[in-house]
């Protein structure tokens, strides 16, 4: 017995049951849900919410196992109704649409049924990827130019209305022709050169302004956006966009949808349980904005119809439309966009009763608009709702791509006092309309253009046929390798088998606590690391065999069997670890999970099949006088 | 039980011109494969729409593709796929009219399926569509840069490591039958022309693992013995060392190719290329670690004197006479 110390039988036992309490939930089967959350904030859950579920359940004479309202601080109440079936579900998700109209959203989910007290300490089970429990996949690409196009544009503006209000005069303010180049000035003279390119680095001090090269009596400027200050907008932009895409995607009530960045530029967002992704597609395809624009004249205005009659659009203006299609004309010039938004939400005008939107600019958009307002009380602003969608169009082999942009003015206003971050869009009708503007304005704030560039859709019986092979992979390959081990290696394969088992538990176990999502290269991931863990055992059986051979005592030859086989194990594993963890930081999401799932199989592996198995071998052969080893 | 003599003392470095021989041969026929027929890349890498069918009752392939091309969808590719009640069907959107329309980037993938489904359910009332799948082309060639990458990354990383734990000599020999495994597995599976997609990609870099691992055990020993023998001829402690390990590195392979079988025959059509990927690289790995990781050492010259422990020389017994 001296040989393995007390402490270590102890720990052994201490994780083999935490293995067990923590994989446990995995065993428990969750029934098939449908989520009744409020579609809009007018909307309140409560029990006659609940009564009518109830009702409307009974009267379709579908059966539910249990119904529940549930509160949860980040994703509001919602009620959840369990199913036996996935027909049930279906039939039960149709029947609730019906009898709950639009103002409450339907949505499939799954319902735990792990035991409280196994989840009062922290028992999950592993979350199921979209290969196994079906759903949408999309993979939108985070368009990087559409970032620079908005920075140098808003620079071109910004620099100026630097120079007019610093007086320097300047022949040109435009865009290089070249993407990324940054701006060029042209002014008059060196003096009016250098003037201006101490007030723009001053200004902005996130652009590198250099001198050009100059012809006849014209002294160019450039000026360019840093690239760290590029690298950061264009971050900020990825993170922007997942923030906004989550918001669209919680207001299509899908329950627990994952949406994370993958690699540099791409955004993947899955939605468990959703069977048709045009809808999901309508919300994360649409790529809206938001521009704040003065008004020059609404459908009351002559000068309005007749432009709209004739098209001779003043040149400072644009024509655009409204929702009911009425004229409107604005102007050119933008007082602040979507990604300056910080916030909107709908609610009652105090003083006018009427429903109304309180909108909150950051500080960039909130000088610009104090400017605007302090000069123009009593005249109207718009604000105009801008779409973009792609065309793709194959030319000689090449893909061409042309947006194609559509602007609609959702709302014109008169401007009632000087306001810079925060105010208030009142006389908007009814509720219904506040809280769409409201959720437009909020919404619209993509800070770039995103691409649907992969898409998948797995049906919900495919996912539970995976899980079924899946499940018959692990079990009978970790049956036959059981098997396999204990003929050849008598009772110490045995013994391995029990610690091959035990690391089977444990990596569930441990996946779980993690929270890695189970999909079938992860569990690809665990067969193959089930075939593997048994070589820390072949060698230290090997190695005790040779020690036998080499005339050593049993006891003696199970030590020096477990202390030579540690360096080579350790060294094997290590470089192991390595693969695994280069496989971990591919971004692609089905590798990502086999290399997990393979790099946390190493790490339980090496805990089994070495101290598991010394703990039990030391426990059959200690203490006691032995002539042979069954090995 | 035991099926090898344990007291096997086969000659393998004596063979080690013929074993280098044939190992750079099947090099080069893997890289003038890789070179003309290139590797057979899955939707992953492709781009392109795929739509899994099952059907009720077993179905030719051929017979859905009369199906589809009746139903006024051509250049279709049609695949069973695990038995004869599952075919995947692909098709670029691109070379048909129809569906390379205008609306945004990715086509309709709605109306793709639709169309599919009327066109199979015409014939065959029991087809069903299970899945289907757009990918865009540019997201292959992100993910052959990451694969590369990340191949990359394994072979320096383990090179790095073998280099600190061992010698550098050992580092060089890893690290060329490394790209030995890589490159032959690679060459089988361009060889059958099995679909390379995403889960292959991941085998293969599995494999990598799976195959240092077998290395590393037979260095390991070399380097013990290379330390506690007193008279070390290298090539007979190489010898002596693929022979004391031999069994080790069969057994351990077999078990995990039982493993990888179970999860080829039972696990379904979408871990097939994963299992089958894994069994020709377990198979290759295992030859190489017998008779190329050995011989390369032996060329690159390794010694008794690398491998002993570094002692710090006592400058007090120095100055003793």
């Amino acid at each position: 017995m001296s040989d393995f110390p007390r402490w270590r039988y102890y720990l052994v036992a201490v994780v083999l049951v935490l293995g067990i309490l923590y994989a446990l939930p995995n065993l428990y089967k969750p029934l098939q849900a449908v989520q009744v959350s409020a579609a809009q904030s007018g909307a309140t859950l409560d029990p006659t919410v609940q009564q009518k579920i109830t009702t409307a359940l009974q009267a379709a004479k579908i059966p539910y196992v249990n119904e529940s309202l549930k509160h949860d601080t980040s994703r509001g109440d919602y009620v959840l109704i369990g199913f036996d079936n996935g027909d049930l579900q279906k039939n039960a998700a149709d029947a609730l649409k019906t009898a709950l109209g639009d103002s409450y959203t339907i949505a499939f989910n799954l319902e735990s049924t792990v035991p409280s007290w196994l989840t009062a300490i922290g028992g999950r089970p592993m979350p199921l990827g979209l290969d196994l429990q079906g759903g949408v996949r999309f993979l939108m690409a985070v368009d990087q130019d559409d970032v620079i196009d908005k920075q140098e544009n808003r620079y071109t503006q910004d620099i100026t209305s630097l120079l007019k209000d610093k007086k320097v005069p300047f022949v040109s303010v435009a865009r290089n022709a070249v993407r990324g180049q940054g701006v060029i000035v042209v002014l008059n003279s060196a003096a009016d050169r250098a003037t201006a390119s101490d007030a723009i680095a001053t200004e902005f001090t996130d652009l590198a302004v250099t001198d050009g090269t100059n012809t006849g009596d014209r002294y160019v400027l450039n000026a360019v956006l840093k690239p760290d200050k590029l690298r950061d907008l264009q971050t900020n932009a990825i993170r922007q966009n997942l923030s906004t895409l989550g918001n669209r995607i919680n207001a299509l009530g899908v329950s627990e949808p994952v949406i994370q960045k993958q690699g540099e530029d791409h955004i993947s967002v899955e939605l468990a349980g959703v069977q048709d992704p045009a809808e999901a597609k309508k919300v994360i395809g649409a790529t809206a904005t938001l521009e704040y624009v003065a008004g020059i004249g609404d459908l009351r205005d002559p000068a309005v119809q007749d432009a709209a009659r004739t098209g001779n659009i003043p040149p400072d203006a644009h024509l655009y439309y409204g929702t009911e299609g009425q004229p409107y004309l604005v102007s050119k010039n933008i007082i602040a966009s979507g990604d300056e938004l910080v916030d909107a939400s709908s609610g009652t005008d105090p003083q006018s009763g009427t429903p109304s939107v309180n909108v909150s600019l950051n500080s960039a958009g909130a000088a610009k608009m104090l400017d605007f307002t302090s000069n123009n009380v009593g005249k109207p602003m718009a604000v105009v709702y801008v779409e973009t969608t792609t065309d793709t169009k194959i030319v000689d082999g090449k893909e061409v791509r042309t947006p194609k942009t559509t602007y609609k003015v959702i709302n014109y206003a008169t401007i009632q006092g000087v306001f810079s971050n925060k105010f208030q869009t009142t006389g908007l009708g009814t509720a219904k309309a506040a809280s769409e503007l409201a959720l437009m304005l909020k919404g619209g704030s993509l800070a770039a253009r995103m691409d649907i560039v992969q898409e998948g859709v797995i049906g919900p019986s495919l996912g539970q046929d995976n899980i079924d092979k899946g499940l018959k992979a692990v079990l009978l390959g970790l049956g036959l390798v059981l098997i396999a081990a204990a003929i050849y290696y008598k009772l110490f394969g045995l013994v391995a088998d029990v610690a091959l088992f035990f690391n089977l538990v444990i990596l569930v176990a441990v996946m779980s606590l993690i929270g890695v999502t189970l999909t079938m290269p992860g569990i690809a991931g665990i067969v193959l690391t089930l075939g593997m863990a048994i070589d820390a055992n072949v060698l230290i059986c090997e190695r005790v065999r040779e020690e036998l051979r080499n005339g050593s005592t049993p006891l003696a030859a199970i030590r020096a069997g477990y202390e030579k086989a540690w360096a080579t194990i350790l060294d094997a594993n290590v470089t192991h670890l390595i693969a695994a963890l280069a496989l971990t930081t591919m971004g692609s999401g089905p590798i990502k999970g086999f290399g997990v799932t393979l790099l946390i199989g190493i790490l339980t592996s090496m805990f089994t099949s070495v101290t598991v198995t010394h703990a039990i071998t030391a426990l059959i052969h200690g203490g006691r006088k032995l002539k042979t080893l069954s090995v | 039980m035991e099926i090898f003599n344990h007291n096997s003392n086969i000659h393998f470095l004596r063979i080690r011109k013929f074993s280098i021989g044939i190992a750079v041969l099947l090099m080069v026929a893997s890289i003038a494969l890789l070179a003309t027929r290139s590797l057979n890349y899955g939707l992953d890498f492709t781009g392109g729409v795929r739509i899994g069918v099952t059907y009720d009752k077993a179905v030719s392939t051929e017979d859905v593709r009369t199906a589809l091309t009746t139903g006024g969808i051509d250049n279709a590719v049609v695949q069973s796929v695990g038995g004869t009640r599952e075919v995947d069907i692909r098709f670029q959107p691109k070379d048909d009219k129809k569906y390379a329309g205008p609306e945004g980037k990715a086509p309709n993938l709605d109306l793709i399926a639709n169309d599919v489904a009327k066109a199979l359910q015409a014939s065959r009332p029991d087809a069903k569509i299970g899945s289907r799948d757009y990918v865009g082309p540019q997201v292959g060639e992100q993910l052959r840069s990451d694969g590369v990458t990340a191949a990359i990354f394994v072979i320096i990383g383990i090179g790095i490591y073998l280099w600190i734990r061992f010698e550098r000599r050992f580092a060089i020999a890893a690290l060329a039958t490394e790209v030995h495994d890589v490159l032959v597995t690679l060459g089988v599976i361009s060889l059958v022309q099995r679909e390379f997609d995403l889960t292959v990609l991941a085998s293969v870099l599995a494999v990598i693992g799976y195959s240092i691992n077998d290395k590393v055990v037979v260095f390991d020993r070399i380097r013990e013995l290379f330390r506690s023998s007193r008279k070390a001829d290298p090539e007979e402690i190489l010898n002596r060392s693929i022979n004391s390990t031999l069994s080790r590195t069969i057994i351990t392979s077999l078990f995990t190719s039982i493993a990888m079988a179970a999860l080829f025959f039972f696990g379904g059509p979408s871990v097939h290329g994963f299992a089958i990927t894994m069994l020709i690289g377990i198979l290759i790995g295992t030859l190489s670690s017998i008779f190329v990781a050995s011989p390369i050492l032996l060329w690159l010259g390794v010694s008794k004197k690398d491998l002993m422990p570094v002692t710090k020389e006592n400058p007090e017994l120095a100055r003793r006479p």
